[in-house]
């Protein structure tokens, strides 16, 4: 039996995670203050996702892995340079935004209609990747909506391992409560894996991939569909960054013995 | 008039988990200030009677459940049949829910199914003239935002500890069973079990008093020049033990793993909390070893008192994030906190 996989990994853009980070009010709701000009990254769930995507891809022969990026252009271009070095995959680019604060079930549309419009995309053969949550909206959301666009009804989240069985059927590990990861067995494609962290360390620059998808990445910007995102019947009340400052007591001149009474008499408390 | 649906599973002995009464206790308060509204309640599992009677007193208008061996693990498949028949059935315009695993990856995309919008990880939620407001965090934990939406059915997924559990007398309830039918296209997969480290190894205790935050220092050489991972290892498994306490560890000491450095040997990604891992709720925490500024502090973004233990008195991690910096050798301190600890027990 042939198990060849169309993987699609949905994955955006995310302000590089050392950044400040302020939002700022605007009349198309809020965004991030300068968010053009923070470095980006790719989305790190999503970016284990793609890892394991081209994995399964490399070990299974036949199958192809795309890459469906909704992001600004200029920005998506900067971040590809870098992931299109990692592993071979085809770019489908939207250009629209990026941003945690976009509407998830608007996202969700766009992403769906773009992956339904893949040349050849057969359904029986697909698994649909992307991170759990994104580190911009963090919801967890969008993945599921997309799902359910395409007809998948057999969906995981928060997946740390994805086996395949003798016979084609899928094993898959999620992540549930208190340090539990549930096990699953699948039937096979089509199914939506959200992923966690999984197994695979990133993998190096390889100059050789990135040329090969060059070829690729290049058009599929040149060509990126502009995406506008409405927002429609979500107001924002608020956006403010935490009071976070706490007035630390700074302990320095006691001993070791004295600090762990002290947290002794902390924790019993 | 909001129809508000409190959706909840039993466990596999019937009885509800702690999250289900906190979702109750936010839902019954937003039924409060929302005149006219109506509490529908929505249970899934394999029985869902006891459970019900639980929470027979709460004041629900309705109890509906979907029950049977197909609804008692969590699959999305079956789950999401559930969930779309209880909302269906009790014409709900809003949706609450504890954001568990479980409803987390199906009511998305139910909420799709039924033309509605999702908003998962909320932490309050309240209601002013007929307006709900919700509050959740954007950029993992950085930043708080309040919205509110005009779009129905509207699925609202509670953070677990974050509400106030509803306590009350248990009763018997009047549930109406619906019948749930799958195809075969629900039931492509089947849950075959949970995989969970031994109860003696397991260190991540979501029900702690205490997160004690592992840091990258204990892994660094100290002052005689040496590394000491294996004493490290047992100072902290010895304080987890004897404190009851969870472990949560930085990244940077997750991710040593992979570069082939030493490394806490009980250590996973599961226990990861900040940027790119958890963020756990806890009454305290002690982080130790730590460093780093934000985003690497969002770990502990839920922890309501916090002590460090840390070498650098102006660690980022801990100044104006801590309430309390201790400037010592967590080895030294660890190692007798251990003893106290143990003199107690």
């Amino acid at each position: 039996m042939s198990n060849e996989y169309q993987i699609v990994v949905c994955g955006s853009i995310v302000p590089d995670p050392l950044q400040t980070l302020e939002p700022v009010s605007g009349p198309d709701g809020p965004s991030l203050r300068n968010e053009m000009m923070l470095p980006a990254v790719l989305d790190p769930w999503a970016s284990h996702a793609l890892y394991e995507a081209a994995h399964l891809a490399k070990n299974t022969p036949g199958s192809k892995v795309w890459l469906v990026s909704l992001g600004p252009k200029a920005k998506l271009q900067q971040v590809m340079m870098t992931v299109a070095q990692k592993v071979p995959f085809e770019l489908i680019a939207l250009d629209g935004p990026a941003s945690g604060f976009a509407e998830a079930a608007e996202v969700a549309t766009v992403l769906a209609e773009a992956i339904a419009a893949i040349p050849g995309l057969d359904r029986s053969k697909l698994l649909l990747f992307g991170g759990w949550e994104s580190a911009s909206r963090g919801a967890g959301v969008t993945m599921q909506m997309v799902a359910e666009r395409l007809g998948i009804l057999d969906q995981f989240q928060g997946v740390d391992e994805l086996k395949v069985l003798p016979g084609g059927a899928l094993e898959i590990l999620e992540r549930v409560e208190g340090g539990k990861q549930q096990v699953s067995r699948c039937a096979g494609p089509p199914a939506l894996l959200g992923w966690a962290t999984g197994n695979l360390p990133e993998p190096r620059n390889n100059p050789q991939v990135g040329m090969a998808n060059m070829r690729t990445v290049m058009p599929a910007l040149q060509k990126a569909k502009p995406v506008k995102l409405a927002a429609a019947g979500v107001s924002f009340a608020s956006v403010a960054l935490p009071k976070q400052l706490r007035e630390t007591r700074i302990v320095k001149d006691k001993s070791p013995d004295e600090i762990a009474r002290e947290i002794f008499e902390w924790i019993k408390r | 008039m909001e129809t508000i649906l409190l959706l909840i599973n039993t466990e596999a002995d019937g009885s509800l988990a702690k999250p289900a009464f906190e979702a109750l206790g936010a839902a019954k308060a937003l039924r409060a200030g929302l005149p006219e509204a109506k509490l529908a309640v929505g249970l899934v599992g394999q029985t869902v009677q006891s459970g019900a009677d639980q929470i027979g007193a709460c004041g629900a208008d309705a109890f509906l459940g979907v029950a049977g061996a197909d609804f008692a693990s969590p699959r999305y498949a079956s789950d999401a049949a559930a969930a779309e028949a209880l909302v269906k059935a009790a014409q709900a315009t809003l949706i609450i829910a504890p954001a568990t695993a479980r409803w987390n990856r199906v009511l998305p995309g139910v909420a799709q199914r039924l033309g509605g919008r999702a908003d998962t990880h909320v932490t309050g939620l309240s209601a002013a003239s007929g307006a709900i407001t919700i509050n959740r965090w954007y950029y993992r934990q950085r930043m708080e935002a309040s919205l509110q939406r005009t779009h129905r059915p509207w699925f609202i997924l509670l953070d677990p500890g974050s509400q106030s559990a509803w306590q009350g007398a248990a009763a018997t309830a009047s549930v109406r069973i619906l019948p749930v039918t799958l195809s075969e296209a629900c039931q492509r997969t089947t849950v075959v079990g949970v995989r969970e480290l031994a109860a003696d190894a397991q260190t991540i205790r979501p029900d702690a008093d205490l997160l004690l935050v592992a840091g990258a220092g204990w892994t660094k050489k100290q002052a005689d020049g040496q590394t000491h991972v294996k004493e490290a290892e047992e100072l902290i498994l010895g304080c987890l033990k004897l404190a009851r306490a969870s472990l949560g560890s930085s990244k940077s000491l997750v991710d040593l793993g992979g570069e082939g450095q030493a490394v806490l040997s009980f250590l996973t990604h599961l226990n990861q909390i900040g940027q790119t891992g958890s963020t756990p709720r806890h009454p305290k925490g002690l982080a130790t070893c730590c460093h780093g500024e934000e985003p690497h502090t969002v770990g502990w973004r839920f922890i309501n008192e916090r002590r460090a233990i840390s070498l650098d008195p102006n660690c980022g991690w801990a100044r104006g994030k801590a309430d309390v910096l201790y400037v010592a050798d967590a080895f030294a301190v660890l190692a007798r906190l251990n003893q106290l600890l143990a003199a107690a027990s």
